[in-house]
């Protein structure tokens, strides 16, 4: 049986999956030896047993803790995919602000609001945390793939190594933190 | 004829007086190190240039060689105790590699793939420290200082002009401008100056010019920093 691949995107802009994508027609050869459960590649929206979970994005809400937690309990190995995920990354560049004065700056003191303007409470909001939070602080993680987004070289070379149990190593231009 | 230590096993020559770091530089041999530069008195701060010298931990840019002396240096215990160094550094301040014009040319980044941190490990600080855009030329962004204080030895010793200094004990350190305001614009300071340019980081910046080189054509994008610097 292919060993199984989760992807997801907490805190991020999805630029690691584009840059996944950019393996190009090596995809190909990556489902001829694994099989991918959830992840925006083919849009399933649960994660069941997995050999390797990719997480791309820092930890910034609610929801974010919810998926991690799953993607840890259902996958072997738990890889922080991208600079968001090693260190909190662009969203992280809030971290020294207070939480509140940006919602308002946002959502009520910025010019241009129409009149009226709130912070947004629907119940179907994941509430913001305090800070972003690189993801090996709310689970452990088994690797870091550092880079934003990590080429798709160095993602090539990384899932290459992991896929055959070897500690991946990644040499000089592949190991990138902009 | 001068005298020999060994470097991980081979022989280095070093004149009297001369210490480990900057004989291992003339042989084209590469110590990990921020805050030692070859044109300035050695500071011994960064401790990244820790070796193990007959068998005792000392830093190499303050160490000065002795005939026979035996010094390891890229070993896997003082490599581990780099990274860790580094991965402290990264933490302490805001290196946000991706929006920084010093990336690709940056010593702590370059030091870092050398080291291959993969992570920064720890809890991050997340510093709030704002940037001083005062001056015309040059921009103070010191949310990435390290404290290896290069810019204060340059200004001082090759500048005359005394513009930076560091301030505070402990944690609390941190680098200020000498100026009444605490503004770069209140100073003596040029862009000629050694100090515009001897940041080993991305704290002290020409403004105008950051993009001048591209991304991925840079110094250590070129080449990994230990092969760049045993030439």
């Amino acid at each position: 049986m292919k060993p199984k691949i989760a992807t997801t995107s907490l805190a991020g802009c999805f630029g690691c999956h584009m840059s996944l994508l950019d393996i190009d027609l090596r995809l190909l050869e990556l489902l001829q030896r694994v099989e991918f459960d959830r992840s925006p590649i083919n849009d399933i929206k649960t994660v069941g047993p997995c050999a390797i979970g990719l997480i791309e994005g820092g930890v910034c809400n609610a929801e974010n803790v919810e998926v991690l937690r799953e993607f840890r309990r259902h996958c072997k190995i738990i890889v922080a995919f991208g600079a968001c995920a090693v260190n909190g990354g662009l969203p992280a560049q809030r971290n020294h602000l207070d939480l509140r004065d940006i919602l308002e700056e946002v959502y009520q003191t910025s010019p241009g609001l129409a009149p009226g303007c709130s912070i947004p409470n629907d119940p179907e909001l994941p509430l913001p945390l305090n800070k972003v939070h690189p993801i090996h602080e709310i689970v452990r993680v088994d690797y870091f793939l550092p880079g934003c987004p990590p080429s798709a070289e160095a993602i090539w070379k990384f899932l290459n190594d992991l896929i055959i149990g070897r500690t991946p190593v990644l040499g000089h231009g592949l190991l990138r933190y902009d | 004829m001068s005298d020999v230590f060994l470097l991980d096993g081979e022989q280095v020559p070093f004149t009297v007086g001369q210490t480990v770091m900057a004989a291992a530089r003339a042989a084209g041999r590469y110590i990990p190190h921020l805050c030692w530069h070859p044109e300035f008195q050695p500071h011994g701060s960064c401790r990244l240039c820790t070796v193990k010298a007959d068998g005792h931990f000392a830093a190499a840019c303050t160490l000065a060689a002795r005939p026979g002396m035996t010094v390891d240096n890229r070993t896997a215990e003082l490599d581990d105790q780099r990274r860790t160094l580094l991965q402290m550094l990264f933490v302490e301040g805001n290196h946000f590699c991706p929006s920084c014009e010093k990336s690709g040319a940056c010593k702590l980044q370059a030091t870092a793939y050398e080291l291959k941190m993969m992570t920064p490990h720890f809890d991050h600080f997340f510093p709030d420290r704002a940037v001083d855009a005062s001056h015309p030329d040059l921009l103070l962004d010191f949310n990435r200082c390290i404290l290896c204080e290069l810019c204060v030895r340059a200004s001082r010793d090759a500048d005359g002009k005394n513009v930076f200094a560091i301030t505070g004990r402990g944690i609390k350190s941190h680098l200020i401008v000498n100026s009444p305001s605490g503004r770069l614009a209140d100073t003596a300071m040029s862009l000629a100056d050694r100090a515009a340019s001897v940041c080993p980081v991305g704290v002290i910046l020409a403004k105008g010019r950051g993009f001048v080189i591209p991304i991925g054509e840079r110094r250590y994008d070129r080449q990994q920093i230990g092969a760049a610097e045993e030439q």
